[in-house]
């Protein structure tokens, strides 16, 4: 008999109660974590979303727009493909106010037998680009050379792999950090290459929407707009000027994703702080219930010589087991939801999802726990405190 | 050992009432002395456990006080006193005051187990099980016990650190004659080893165990 191991038999031998508090403070933690973590993700999302869309203003061949979803294919990668003559790069180009202005041509690879899986291809075009190289370059230091590329985060291959496109074998020559979209199933590489991919696919006559030559042909215009000049100008004097293209401004297309992120940020929040003021206030409450009904228990322990400061340790040792373990449950539990559910909950609310890293995660997760336990040892202290400030010979009496 | 209440009073609250309060006990003198058994009797409400609360350290009188040896309890420290009290006085409460996680061994062995962390103690709580006739039930936990095992299980406790004090508050009270035989036959002991001894009943065949009897009426104590 070690006093030591009182507050673990004092769990053990009453295994509905412990339950009943670890199944609290396993909720306030699971709040608390994956809350945290979703709304950090959804967060991480937006921010990595902003920081791809380098450009201004987007132009597009007119078709594509009533054709496809075109915040589909430039926010989400979905795969699809349209063109417009190059000439038309140069007449963009003559709009005042336009500081950097590149093409992009894309290319939508399919199911068959020539590919190995259904992918978005997004060539760029070296000379010019400012949206796609910045964000290479964080992973890939050297220039992309030909049918070499750089895949998105979600791509499953490897540095110094080969991907077939239209039979053409290509070199996975880095990959890139997730960006929670679905940018993360495209793959990148020079206009060359896309050009050279296109001939290949005509040949195999896969792509026959267009008869043009792939060497005068474009996807989309990215445009970065000058200092001192308003965007929404420059949009709309492409717009009037300039026939058969439209210009869309990239923040209309995510300003929509983040005034949704933001509600979906709010209300997490607010949940999380729902959930914590009823957890707390329960919890207070099961603490005191639970010293209250272990009175008369606590009161044997004084009358047999154990001290205040002996007795709010064996409580505080009680509650900090039961929050640690309700801690770590709350945290296992939020793992299970929030990781295997990541792309779940990106496609339900819509949004783009990135998962703090470990580091971040393990971080959070020690928090939680830290949190948990120093509820629960504030939830039992104040118990004890308010049960120290009776004299033990009147709790004797009341169980009588 | 010579415990000690001096002109000790305890006052409260009439629950119903507006700033009007009873003593329990009133200005009351008590000396438990080494080697023999005193006994308290008189109705239930008299206020007889409010004087051996008072007497344990655990409820601290309105006036007077309480000394053991000549140190005034209610002027020592939370931890002093707690350490005097495991070490000097067995208490025996009213009513059931097993700990339902640990089994009676372990409830005997809890005062030494609480300052001492070895296993010295093993042979006197055995001896304690047998001679309070609970041997066979050193394993089983309290809600397994019977009210008389308890009483007995909570009398073996207050004797494992060989106290120079036993406070007793109705130790058997609700238990049938041979039981109550037992009982007073291992306090009349302890006393013989050289314990003082408070033995509180509203049972008047307690008196035959006692060497000094007085009576409770009303807060008030008068020889009997
Ligand atoms: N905490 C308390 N508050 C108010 N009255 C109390 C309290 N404790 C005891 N009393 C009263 O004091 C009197 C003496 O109680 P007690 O010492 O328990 O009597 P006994 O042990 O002789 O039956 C009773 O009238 C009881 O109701
Ligand atoms: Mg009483």
């Amino acid at each position: 008999m070690n006093i030591r191991k009182l507050p673990v038999k004092n769990l053990e031998r009453k295994p509905v109660r412990t339950a009943m508090l670890i199944i609290l403070t396993a909720l306030l933690s699971l709040a608390v974590f994956g809350g945290t973590l979703v709304e950090r993700s959804l967060r991480s999302g937006l921010t990595s979303l902003e920081t791809r869309l380098g450009a201004d203003i987007i132009v597009v061949p007119a078709s594509a727009k009533s054709q496809y979803d075109l915040e589909s294919i430039l926010l989400e990668g979905v795969p699809g493909h349209f063109y417009m003559k190059k000439d038309y790069l140069d007449k963009v180009g003559k709009i005042e106010g336009i500081e950097k202005i590149s093409a992009q041509y894309y290319l939508a690879t399919v199911t068959s037998g020539c590919c190995s899986m259904p992918l978005q291809l997004i060539g760029f075009d070296p000379q010019t680009d400012f949206t796609v190289k910045p964000w290479i370059r964080q992973n890939y230091s050297g220039e992309l050379g030909e049918f070499e590329i750089v895949i998105g985060g979600n791509i499953n291959s490897a540095v110094g792999k080969t991907l077939k496109f239209y039979n053409q074998s290509c070199t996975v020559v880095g990959t890139l950090a997730r960006t929670g979209t679905e940018l993360d199933n495209a793959v990148f590489a020079t206009a060359q290459t896309i050009k050279a991919l296109i001939k290949s696919s005509e040949a195999l006559g896969l792509n026959g929407q267009t008869r043009e030559d792939p060497e005068q042909i474009i996807s989309t215009i990215q445009i970065k707009v000058q200092e001192g000049y308003d965007i929404d100008d420059v949009m709309n004097d492409i717009n009037i000027h300039i026939t058969r293209v439209q210009a869309v401004r990239t923040r209309s297309m995510i300003s929509g994703v983040a005034d949704s992120l933001a509600g979906t940020a709010y209300i997490i929040r607010v949940l999380i702080a729902a959930v914590w003021v009823l957890a707390l206030v329960i919890l207070f409450a099961a603490f005191a219930a639970m010293v209250n009904e272990r009175k008369r228990e606590f009161a044997v322990l004084r009358v047999i010589g154990t001290s205040r400061s002996r007795l709010a340790r064996i409580i505080l040792a009680e509650s900090a087991l039961v929050s640690l373990l309700g801690g770590v449950f709350g945290i296992l539990l939020g793992t299970a939801v929030v990781f295997p559910f990541s792309n779940l909950i990106e496609s339900k609310l819509g949004l783009p999802f990135l998962l703090p890293g470990t580091g971040d995660i393990l971080l959070l997760a020690a928090l939680t726990l830290a949190v948990s336990v120093l509820v629960g040892a504030a939830a039992a202290s104040y118990a004890a405190v308010k049960l120290s400030r009776v004299d033990t010979g009147l709790i004797l009496r009341e169980g009588n | 050992m010579i415990l000690n209440a001096e002109i000790i009073s305890k006052k409260y609250m009439r629950k119903s009432g507006e700033a009007n309060f009873f003593y329990a006990v009133r200005e009351t003198s008590l000396a438990l002395t080494a080697g023999s058994i005193t006994g308290v009797i008189g109705r239930s409400g008299s206020g007889k456990s409010t004087l051996l609360n008072m007497m344990a350290g655990l409820l601290s009188p309105s006036a007077g006080k309480v000394t053991l040896d000549g140190t005034d309890l209610y002027a020592l420290s939370d931890k002093e006193l707690s350490v005097l009290r495991n070490q000097n006085i067995g208490v025996i409460p009213q009513g059931q005051t097993g700990l339902d996680s640990l089994t009676a061994l372990d409830n005997i062995k809890l005062p030494y187990a609480l300052y001492h962390n070895d296993r010295q103690i093993d042979d006197r709580a055995d001896e304690l099980l047998h001679a309070v006739g609970i041997a066979h039930l050193a394993d089983a936990y309290p809600s397994e016990l019977s009210g008389g095992e308890l009483r007995r299980l909570a009398i073996a406790r207050a004797l494992i650190m060989q106290p120079g004090i036993i406070l007793a508050d109705e130790p058997t009270g609700d238990l049938d004659d041979e039981n109550t035989a037992t009982v007073l036959g291992l306090l009349r002991k302890a006393a013989d080893d050289g314990a003082a001894v408070l033995l509180v009943t509203h049972d008047a065949d307690a008196r035959q165990y006692a060497d000094v009897l007085y009576r409770m009426d009303a807060g008030v104590l008068a020889e009997a």
